[in-house]
């Protein structure tokens, strides 16, 4: 029987049924970070219990890391005593850690498709909501909680319903200036933010198709804005591509049996789907949101909503975000004044989007009254990036270059909003408080935004900042 | 792990759609290496004002003191898979949240912590949340096995994922046990797909 990849990765990783009608799966892969997986060694400690499979855990540092001074203690007592408690569990249990200054530590959802352990058909788990990312390669990622954490450390598997599959197939053409963010913004935007619930997403269609990993990473990202647990591509061509001579992928034949393995996971041409979207590439504009969900989003071109034109709640969700976002009914987004630009994030924090960014940042300015940060995801995006010198292009056009980490994306680490400051952000919420500030203002928005935004200190359209095809 | 089949309590209704997790715990008290104090910074930021005083919450007014069931509107809870949401939720001293829709990441941590997320049509929630405000020492009776809510004279029906509910009656909604049960298959399983 035709299967789509959701089914087939699930088939292949069921353990048995368990009495509650849910599911015993395996997981592949597990990634843990210092902020909900420490209370989950806690746990088990708690019930006497030892972690099953070690080798199949990998941990990081990144929500708490600060992203100047790395330097150990860290001037935050608690942030300090997360990444002890994670360094003492992870030792005690033999799990490895990717710890700072080691070249491979960063933001988990870049660190491990980097290094290669992200791999098409795997069941991935992590105690943080983006590990959607990793669909990008074909798999099932799921965010789970800290007990979850505790039953993947325990058992290496978890308990699960099955979820339905929609596919929205983005086909056509990317106009100019339009990136991966603007898709994923407008998808969200399109079904909203609870669109999702109860589905995964397989993300088709010729866009999706010439899309590199990054791309299709910022995509996946972002399926649980839209309320679905995960989001996925099929593996392909690209998706080899991106793993052949990674740090953790098998070489030489051994390579080859993996793609023909990865391949098959692929979705069946005639396989079935429990809903389908199709969305047209030429509709997408750069993209970015007004509101205080990822979901309250508009074009570039458009106005503020106006909360009297829709009824009851809805209502009551625009004027909210309105007074919050202190925004004017009916008047152009662009122009807004902007205070902080943040390039960064595991949504947009890897090579490409600084090698995309430093392109037409030469020879251009921030405004001096805008505080410009571009925060690399990872130690190796670093390393990368210095050694093409685009950290230089970034401080000579007036951004900090800083350390790896999740830095303003939300309020772990030094790096926060002040009082109500709106910043323009390549990051993945603006939920309120999300940058550090409880009046803290973010606009959501592609790397490229971000640039015309930090260079015209408002929202700016980057199509027209930098010269990048027709605006209509 | 005792199970949970019918129960009641006061209610507190906190208005609002898509009620994310930074708002119900802001990201600055998820530095923790245990759940145990999060209960006094459930919702702070919409509770205290930056010096720490009371905003006048609902969730800090006299009369819904001691409130254990959380009312709410749509997609309760969505956003990001910190189990410090419902954490604090539980350790505030509420039992149950009953909303117009929940995220999916969070119903599920909020099974496994024994906090059961119960969904009605929304004409009744939006009864049953007005009941509360009016009479705010109305009990709520939330019944698992009957699939009914009662408040003051009303019986609503109320919707639940399956698998969930069965796991509060049977008492497996912590699926540890259950999970380890299954060693000889596991190891099976990661056998077959080369996971050693
Ligand atoms: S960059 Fe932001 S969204 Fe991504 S893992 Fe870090 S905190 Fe979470």
């Amino acid at each position: 029987m035709a299967k789509n990849l959701y089914q087939k990765v699930w088939d292949d990783h069921v353990v048995r049924q368990l009495d509650s009608g849910q599911y015993q799966l395996f997981i592949a892969l597990h990634l843990i970070h210092e902020v909900t997986s420490p209370q989950a060694f806690g746990m088990l400690k708690d019930k006497g219990l030892g972690v099953a499979y070690p080798g199949r855990t990998f941990a990081t540092v990144d929500h708490i890391i600060p992203t100047d001074d790395q330097s150990r203690p860290l001037a935050d007592d608690m942030a300090e005593r997360m990444i002890q408690v994670l360094v003492e569990a992870t030792t005690q249990n033999k799990i490895e850690f990717f710890a700072p200054q080691s070249g491979s530590q960063g933001i988990v959802h870049v660190v491990s498709p980097e290094l290669g352990l992200t791999q098409p058909g795997m069941t991935i788990c992590c105690g943080d909501s983006h590990t959607s990312t990793h669909g990008a390669f074909g798999c099932i990622a799921l965010g789970i909680g800290t007990s979850q954490v505790r039953d993947v450390l325990a058992s290496q598997t978890i308990a699960m319903d099955p979820l339905k599959v929609r596919r929205i197939r983005i086909e056509g053409e990317l106009s100019r200036g339009v990136t991966a963010k603007d898709v994923i913004l407008h998808i969200i935007r399109t079904l909203g933010v609870n669109g999702g619930v109860g589905f995964a997403y397989e993300y088709a269609g010729s866009v999706i198709e010439n899309m590199t990993m990054e791309e299709r990473m910022t995509v996946c990202n972002m399926s649980i804005e839209g309320g679905a647990r995960c989001g996925y591509v099929s593996p392909d061509e690209t998706t080899f591509e991106f793993l052949k001579g990674r740090e953790r992928v098998p070489e030489g034949d051994a390579f080859d049996s993996e793609v023909k393995k990865w391949r098959s996971y692929a979705s069946d041409a005639d396989a079935q789907y429990d809903d389908e979207v199709i969305i047209e590439a030429a509709k997408i504009k750069p993209t970015i949101t007004w509101g205080v969900t990822p979901a309250q989003a508009i074009s570039i071109e458009e106005v503020i909503p106006d909360p009297d034109l829709v009824q009851g709640l809805e209502k009551n969700l625009i004027s909210d975000a309105l007074d919050y976002m202190k925004l004017e009914v009916n008047q152009p987004i662009k122009g807004t004044k902007v205070d902080v630009a943040f390039l960064g994030s595991c949504t947009n924090g890897r090579l490409s989007d600084f090698e995309q960014v430093a392109a037409v940042l030469k020879g251009r300015k921030v405004l001096p009254s805008v505080r410009a940060i571009a925060v690399p995801g990872s130690e190796k995006v670093d390393k990368a990036a210095r050694e093409k010198n685009l950290h230089l292009v970034f401080e000579e056009a007036g951004f900090e270059w800083r350390k790896p980490g999740c830095s303003m994306c939300l309020a772990m680490n030094p790096d926060k909003l002040i009082g109500d400051e709106l910043c323009a952000s390549s990051s993945n919420r603006n939920f309120i408080g999300r940058q550090g500030s409880p009046t803290g203002r973010t606009i959501l928005m592609s790397p490229l935004m971000v640039a015309a935004a930090a260079i015209e200190g408002k929202v700016a359209d980057a199509r027209e900042v930098f010269g990048l095809g027709e605006v209509q | 792990m005792k199970a949970i089949t019918k129960f009641g309590g006061k209610g507190v209704y906190v208005e609002g759609n898509d009620i994310d997790t930074d708002r119900i715990i802001p990201a600055r008290f998820l530095k923790c290496v245990t759940f145990a104090e999060l209960g006094s910074s459930l919702f702070y930021d919409v509770r205290f004002d930056e010096e720490g005083n009371s905003k006048g919450h609902v969730l800090d007014s006299e009369q819904h003191r001691g409130a254990e069931i959380l009312i709410s509107d749509v997609n309760f809870g969505c956003g990001s898979s910190r189990e410090h949401a419902p954490q604090a939720i539980q350790k505030f001293g509420l039992k149950a949240v009953i909303a117009d829709s929940f995220a999916e990441i969070f119903h599920g941590n909020c099974t496994t912590l024994g906090i059961p997320c119960v969904t009605m049509g929304k004409d009744a929630r939006g009864k049953l949340s007005a009941l509360v405000e009016t009479d705010p020492d109305a009990e709520i009776i939330i019944d698992l096995e009957g699939l009914k809510v009662i408040c003051a004279n009303n019986i609503f029906d109320i919707n639940m994922k399956e698998s969930a509910r069965e796991a509060f009656l049977a008492a497996t909604y912590d699926p540890l046990d259950n999970l380890l049960a299954a060693s000889d298959e596991i190891a099976a399983t990661a056998v077959k797909l080369g996971y050693t």
